[in-house]
């Protein structure tokens, strides 16, 4: 332990300060997923960290099919055309996906009025049939005789490997926070985070959609009552969700810059971590507790060494729960005062 | 007839809530349904809204069948409900709760709209007094006011109240009853349900019985307040 490492110079704590608020803007986005699909189904979605996923690998794609297969590094500025039509993609590809899981793995469900517990186990399950498909996705091709033409994308017999975006993104230093440079991607994806999370915030308090997610939360029978039609706010929740991911997905590739089948699952508990510390069922929870979880388990690993960062995230998540068991900003979606 | 139920049996699980009960209500009347608590009077009212499942019977609605169509179909027809508990969203204020209300309808920023606010506070001016305050902040009787409120928000032409004068004061269940027969004025049709039968027959054009399910029997709001069975059963031996 090193408390000195995160204490003893003020530039190294704020070095470490922002690249986890950097992690923790990519954890809140994810975590609305979670948290809003909590809000209106009283239903952990799990296989929202597929729908992550989805997400990274059509952020590469979209450069493998607009730029090719040769490594490069750009500036982001330089890369700013491509990223954008990727950004669409990846929100695309998720809400796909998000849409697709409301459509087989629950609904049925919802329909039967099968136990919660059901539900959660249908999810389970379909996270694991999305990843391993993703992992499978050469096989796939192959079925259709396409793998040779699609070898960019499938990958043929690497399909389980880690897949790069061939395109780096080389950051910018644009200004010094004490003695931390902050670089434009890191700009950009806090930005991005607090801009899509304050519009979010808006269209469920003002819209008449919004009106409806907040009543279908607090009571879906006097909801329906009200003329809501309850499957079409279900549907909402789980699109919102996905578009949210797949920008998350945009950001996080404009970081790491790779993924792999499996690139959703450690993301995912976090940005569930992230949802019930700030009070699952809660928009504003989501975005505190996801950039709080970041932050904490960057110090955590400035502190114990970079290998502690998910015991630290953790420990911190049973802390919090066994003070604050409703999470930090403990109301509902429903609740939500405008 | 506005309203026809034609055999209709709606199971909980195994169970039969209600046996093929039959009944109409008429265009600008209010018909009551009165009987025990687990008679199956709000499983009956929450068929109509299209919250329960129908095992066997038709329910039309202004000569169209709308027994399998989804709950946010049949308010847009014209049905919306004060339902039983209230069902106020607690965390909405009075305000956003009755546009909760017009859900369905598109003239939000209309005079129309102002015109129909207007009359839910004129009904109920409490309403007005609180109408920044949070629903589940207030009272059971202003709770109650405002799920009547609400549900006239969405401008029905059926209007289904489920006990509005459960855990009332005795002079608001008075006032409840005299703006249901104003409701009922205004042009719109009432289906009440009610344990307070003495209240809900007085008001009733025409009245239903249910006992474990069944529709045991019917007559004018009169003929049933005068009828001997009725009066031992449920109004406590006389009026």
């Amino acid at each position: 332990m090193d408390l000195g490492a995160l204490f003893g110079n003020f530039d190294n704590f704020l070095s470490f300060t922002m690249g986890g608020l950097v992690f923790g803007a990519i954890y809140a986005l994810i975590a609305l997923g979670y948290t809003m699909v909590y809000g209106v189904l009283q239903l952990i979605n799990f296989a929202h960290s597929e729908v992550f996923m989805f997400g990274t690998f059509a952020v590469a794609w979209v450069f493998v099919l607009l730029h090719g297969t040769e490594s490069a590094t750009w500036s982001l500025g330089k890369a700013l055309p491509i990223l954008l039509v990727a950004l669409v993609a990846a929100m695309l590809v998720s809400a796909a996906i998000a849409l697709l899981l409301e459509r087989f793995a629950y609904r049925p469900l919802i329909k039967k009025n099968a136990p919660k517990l059901i539900a959660l186990i249908s999810a389970i399950g379909a996270s694991f049939a999305l990843s391993e498909a993703m992992g499978l996705r050469d096989r796939f091709a192959g079925w259709f005789g396409l793998d040779d033409n699609l070898a960019d994308y499938v990958s043929p017999d690497k399909a389980r490997d880690v897949y790069s975006n061939p395109v780096t993104i080389q950051p910018t230093n644009l200004f010094k926070i004490g003695g931390y440079s902050v670089s434009d991607v890191d700009l950009v994806i806090i930005v991005a985070a607090l801009v899509m999370m304050i519009a979010l915030d808006q269209i469920v308090r003002r819209t008449r959609f919004g009106r409806g997610i907040r009543a279908t939360a607090q009571d879906p029978e006097a909801a329906a009552l009200m003329g809501v039609n309850s499957t079409r706010v279900v549907q909402g929740t789980f699109l919102i969700g996905g578009l949210m991911a797949g920008a998350a997905a945009t950001l996080y590739m404009m970081k790491i810059g790779s993924t792999r089948q499996d690139a959703g699952f450690i993301l995912g508990v976090k940005a569930f971590t992230a949802a019930v510390m700030g009070g699952i069922g809660n928009l504003r929870g989501a975005l505190l507790g996801g950039l709080l979880l970041g932050v904490m388990e960057n110090w955590g690993a400035a502190v114990f060494g970079s290998e502690w960062r998910d015991v630290v995230a953790f420990v911190l998540l049973v802390l919090i729960l066994l003070v604050r068991p409703s999470g930090l900003l403990g109301e509902s979606l429903g609740k939500a005062r405008a | 007839m506005l309203l026809e139920v034609e055999g209709l049996c709606v199971n909980y699980g195994h169970i039969e809530a209600i046996r093929d009960i039959s009944f109409g209500v008429e265009e600008g009347t209010v018909v009551t349904l009165i009987g025990a608590n687990g008679a199956g009077k709000t499983t009956t009212l929450k068929t109509l809204s299209g919250l329960r499942k129908v095992r066997a019977g038709t329910v039309k609605f202004d000569g169209k069948d709308i027994t399998h169509l989804p709950p946010f179909e049949r308010v847009l027809m014209g049905i919306s409900q004060s339902p039983e508990g209230r069902g106020c969203f607690p965390g909405m204020t009075v305000l956003e709760n009755l546009d909760m209300g017009a859900y369905v309808r598109n003239d939000r920023k209309t005079a129309a709209y102002q015109a129909d606010l207007d009359r839910v506070f004129d009904l109920f001016p409490r309403l007005k007094e609180r109408e920044k305050q949070a629903a589940g902040s207030m009272s059971g009787g202003e709770q109650q006011m405002l799920a009547i409120g609400r549900a006239l928000m969405a401008k029905p032409r059926l209007v289904l109240l489920d006990e509005p004068s459960m855990g009332l004061a005795p002079k608001l269940i008075q006032q409840i009853f005299s703006i249901i027969t104003e409701i009922n004025a205004q042009g719109t049709t009432v289906l009440l349900v009610e344990q307070n039968a003495a209240q809900a027959l007085k008001r009733a054009h025409t009245a239903h019985v249910l006992e474990t399910g069944e529709i045991v029997r019917s007559g004018t709001g009169a003929e049933l307040a005068g009828d001997d069975s009725v009066k031992a059963a449920y109004l406590g031996g006389d009026v």
